[in-house]
């Protein structure tokens, strides 16, 4: 088994509140794994865990270990910066910078040090295609982002992080804010991006996560109660409570 | 991107220079009040407070200096805070974004950029020229109350913006009138703010000597009431200071002002943060 | 029925109050260009603001030295000023720990507050004798006031740049971060960037004060009525001008005072309006979530 992050006894504090408790999971590589599970348990706290974006609040405490391909990243040593570039993060809401289209894809290679004119164009361009999005913006890079409609902005948002190259793409519920058309245009684009980066996907979508995932996860009150294959979880769940949320009796 | 730092050491070193702009900056205040205060202290005990100048300031007190400082405050906060704190209520409550409110708040941004010595020559014009009026301590408040004006009015609208619209939703649907809701539910609930910008409007009205200049004189007699001329604090320390009187003395005034100032300063900060809690039961 | 009559009493008087900061405003124009006009007619409107030299007594009433003086003091100021204040404001936004800018808020919020005569003061018995020994001559100069009026100014640019970081959306930031930039790059790049609207507005608040100030300046600039050939010569202000000669003014050079005032008012109007042109200009292309 070829995992990219290992979980293991991850506890996870703000201040007194118990947000995570003993979460054991590991996230194979180049596949997409969905987590899943009613409001405010959790998910979106554990995956801000995994790109170490919880540090920015005051009040985070964590016990457990979280291995990226084998290294402890909350080791002192760990250049969180670094970190970041390698586990990258889409947002519930699309954030694109108030600048142009084609500066928001080129921002990510700008701040790692890259010059090259012509490498950055064609980065954006390769970014903004695999992102399913070139054909619309093509005509208009230097326009700002803030024109562009919710599901474009996402999609920029996504080729964003794809220009930096990363190995994990985090993905916060991002399509709540969307609607339908571009829901299945970002789903299409997930399917194609396991090629080559290792997905973490939280959704309130049951059936989000059937079409797109490999594996699921299902968080309850800040515990993992199930995980595995996403088929046998929906088909055959083996803990009561899978089954009560997923047959939409609760949630 | 300057490729000649990498990121991490730009962000260190950047971080250094942010923490020196704080430190100097508190250290600029840190060493005009105490270079005041050390000097100007020794001078200021109950003698100097109370009792009258002699020989033009060079020796004696600041007595009459202070009621005229009192005097003026109480006229410019008398007028200008129920203008003010009328003028926010009505706009915010009695009428819409429309282009009298936009004429008002040009009004009160253009009086607020009016340098303080063209306060002064208007008070010369109206009061003295115009009316015919001589040296005193009301018209220097009138005056005082109009460049403190613009300060309250601001304040008083971001206080009243900031009281949540269910509050007069609930006393509305109950039957109330408008003035009763604004007078009953919204004003008492924007009180902390609003007494802030009276606060900031009076400390203003206090601090100002080039706007009263010309119309308060420059007596240093006791003022027994707000029609007599008087000389402020500021005011006395600025003769005092350019004519060489007393050195002495003039530190001894300009801590007493600094004085002053803390304390507002302090008053705004815990007083009024403490009642605010208190209402929202925080 | 008694009640509607009471709701129409209030709301019509609160209406006369909230007009009262335009009937001010008309009420000190008029006055002020009443007292003003008869030397504009007599000697000039463009005689006085582009006549180079000063002196009542001899019926001249050109007023460019002080005009020179009053930019050449602002400028300086705002040199030293900006860069200081910005920086401070980034520290409180986005560096300094709560407790830190707890601390610092209040500092600034006193040296907003500290009357110009005391700053006046302290630069006319501590910082005078510094340039005297530093920098020869008298000690009063066009340098002494700027540094002066520096610190007078930084609390206005630093409180508004502050508030105008702090509702930068966080969303932003959290984008830049989540990326791999550092706290630093998320600054220059995004954070900062889309306050400079704001920023902007502080810088024009604390130029009109600047050019406004007249005691603390008077108390330092040495107020020589003439061209200063470097910033270590005493300039006088257009402030200054107007403070200094009123007590003992007569006729024409009465209202040339008034005058002076006029076009210092004038001044100050065109740089708002100049300033406030860029202000919008950058809240236009910037565009998105400003506008």
């Amino acid at each position: 088994m070829n995992y990219r992050i290992e979980v293991e006894d991850l506890n996870v504090y703000f201040d007194e509140a118990h947000i995570l408790k003993d979460i054991n999971i590991n996230i194979e590589k180049n596949v997409v794994t969905s987590l899943i599970g009613p409001s405010g348990c959790g998910k979106s706290t554990f995956i801000r865990t995994l790109n170490r974006m919880n540090d920015l609040i005051d009040t985070f405490k964590k016990d457990g270990t979280v291995l990226l391909d084998g290294n402890d990243i909350y080791d002192p040593k760990i250049d969180v910066v670094d970190l970041r570039k390698k586990v990258g993060m889409v947002f519930q809401k699309p954030n694109p910078f108030p600048k142009s289209i084609f500066d928001n894809v080129a921002y990510g290679l700008k701040i790692h040090g890259i010059n090259d004119k012509d490498f950055i164009e064609q980065r954006v361009e390769d970014s903004l295609k695999e992102a399913a999005l070139w054909d619309e913006v093509k005509d208009k890079l230097d326009k700002s982002a803030m024109g562009l409609s919710g599901g474009q902005q996402q999609r920029l948002c996504i080729a964003r992080t794809i220009a930096v190259e990363p190995e994990v793409i985090l993905m916060d519920e991002p399509c709540s804010a969307l609607d339908p058309i571009s829901t299945t245009k970002i789903e299409d684009l997930i399917h194609k991006l396991k090629k080559d980066f290792t997905i973490v996907i939280v959704t309130h979508n049951m059936q989000q996560a059937t079409r797109v995932s490999k594996y699921t996860a299902f968080f309850l009150n800040g515990e993992i109660v199930e995980s595995g294959l996403t088929d046998k979880l929906f088909m055959e769940p083996t803990d009561k409570r899978t089954e009560d949320y997923i047959t939409g009796r609760f949630g | 991107m300057n490729r000649i730092i990498s990121p991490k050491n730009a962000q260190k070193i950047m971080k250094t220079v942010f923490w020196a702009s704080g430190l100097i900056t508190i250290i600029i205040l840190l060493i005009i009040i105490g270079y005041i205060l050390f000097e100007g202290l020794p001078v200021v005990n109950l003698e100097f407070l109370l009792s009258d100048p002699i020989d033009n300031g060079a020796s004696g007190g600041i007595a009459p200096m202070i009621v005229s400082t009192i005097w003026v405050t109480l006229v410019a906060v008398c007028i200008a805070a129920p203008l003010g704190v009328g003028a926010a209520v009505y706009i915010m409550e009695y009428t819409k974004e429309n282009n009298l409110v936009k004429l008002i708040r040009f009004g009160s941004e253009t009086l607020a950029s009016v340098p303080s010595i063209i306060f002064g020559l208007f008070g010369l014009a109206f009061f003295i020229v115009f009316l015919g009026m001589g040296f005193s301590l009301f018209s220097g408040g009138v005056v005082l109350a109009f460049m403190a004006l613009p300060t309250i009015l601001q304040v008083s609208e971001v206080a009243i913006e900031a009281v949540p619209r269910s509050y007069a939703e609930g006393s509305l649907a109950l039957g109330a009138s408008k003035w009763q809701t604004v007078s009953n539910v919204i004003l008492p609930a924007a009180i902390p703010g609003i007494t802030t910008g009276i606060i900031l409007g009076m400390a203003r009205a206090m601090s100002e000597a080039a706007a009263i200049l010309f119309v308060v004189g420059a007596s240093l007699d006791m003022p027994y009431s707000i029609f007599d001329p008087g000389r402020p604090l500021p005011l006395h320390l600025y003769t005092l200071a350019t004519q060489g009187t007393s050195l002495a003395n003039s530190y001894g005034t300009a801590a007493v002002l600094v004085i002053l100032i803390l304390i507002i300063t302090i008053v705004t900060n815990t007083v009024v943060e403490n009642y605010s809690r208190k209402m929202m039961g925080r | 029925m008694r009640e509607n009559i009471e709701e129409f009493l209030v709301e019509k008087g609160l209406l006369i109050t909230a007009l009262s900061s335009i009937i001010i405003i008309l009420l000190i124009i008029f006055f002020v260009l009443s007292q003003g006009a008869q030397s504009i007619q007599s000697v000039g409107f463009f005689n006085m603001l582009f006549g180079m030299v000063w002196n009542p007594d001899a019926n001249q009433y050109g007023i460019l030295p002080m005009v020179v003086g009053s930019l050449g003091i602002t400028a300086l100021a705002l040199l030293f000023a900006v860069p200081l204040s910005l920086l401070c404001s980034i520290f409180m936004a986005e560096v300094a720990p709560n407790r830190v800018r707890r601390l610092l808020k209040p500092v600034i919020e006193t040296l907003a507050g500290i009357p110009s005569v005391v700053y006046g003061f302290f630069g006319l018995v501590v910082l005078v004798p510094i340039m005297r020994v530093h920098f020869g001559g008298s000690g009063f100069s066009m340098l002494t006031a700027s540094f002066i009026l520096t610190v007078m100014i930084m609390p206005t640019i630093i409180s508004i740049s502050e508030d105008s970081l702090r509702t930068v959306p966080h969303e932003y930031k959290e984008a830049s971060l989540a990326l791999g930039a550092t706290h630093w790059q998320t600054i220059r790049n995004v954070v900062f960037p889309a306050a400079i609207p704001g920023v902007i507005t502080a810088i024009i608040l604390g130029m009109g004060r600047a050019i406004g100030e007249t005691l603390a300046v008077i108390m330092v600039a040495g107020n020589v009525a003439q061209f200063p050939s470097s910033i270590l010569d005493p300039v006088r202000t257009l402030t200054a001008n107007i403070a200094i000669e009123m007590g003992y003014a007569t006729g024409i050079h009465y209202s040339a005072l008034f005058a002076t005032a006029i076009i210092l008012f004038l001044i100050i109007m065109i740089l708002l309006v100049v300033a406030n042109y860029f202000h919008y200009k950058k809240k236009v292309v910037i565009g998105g979530g400003y506008l």
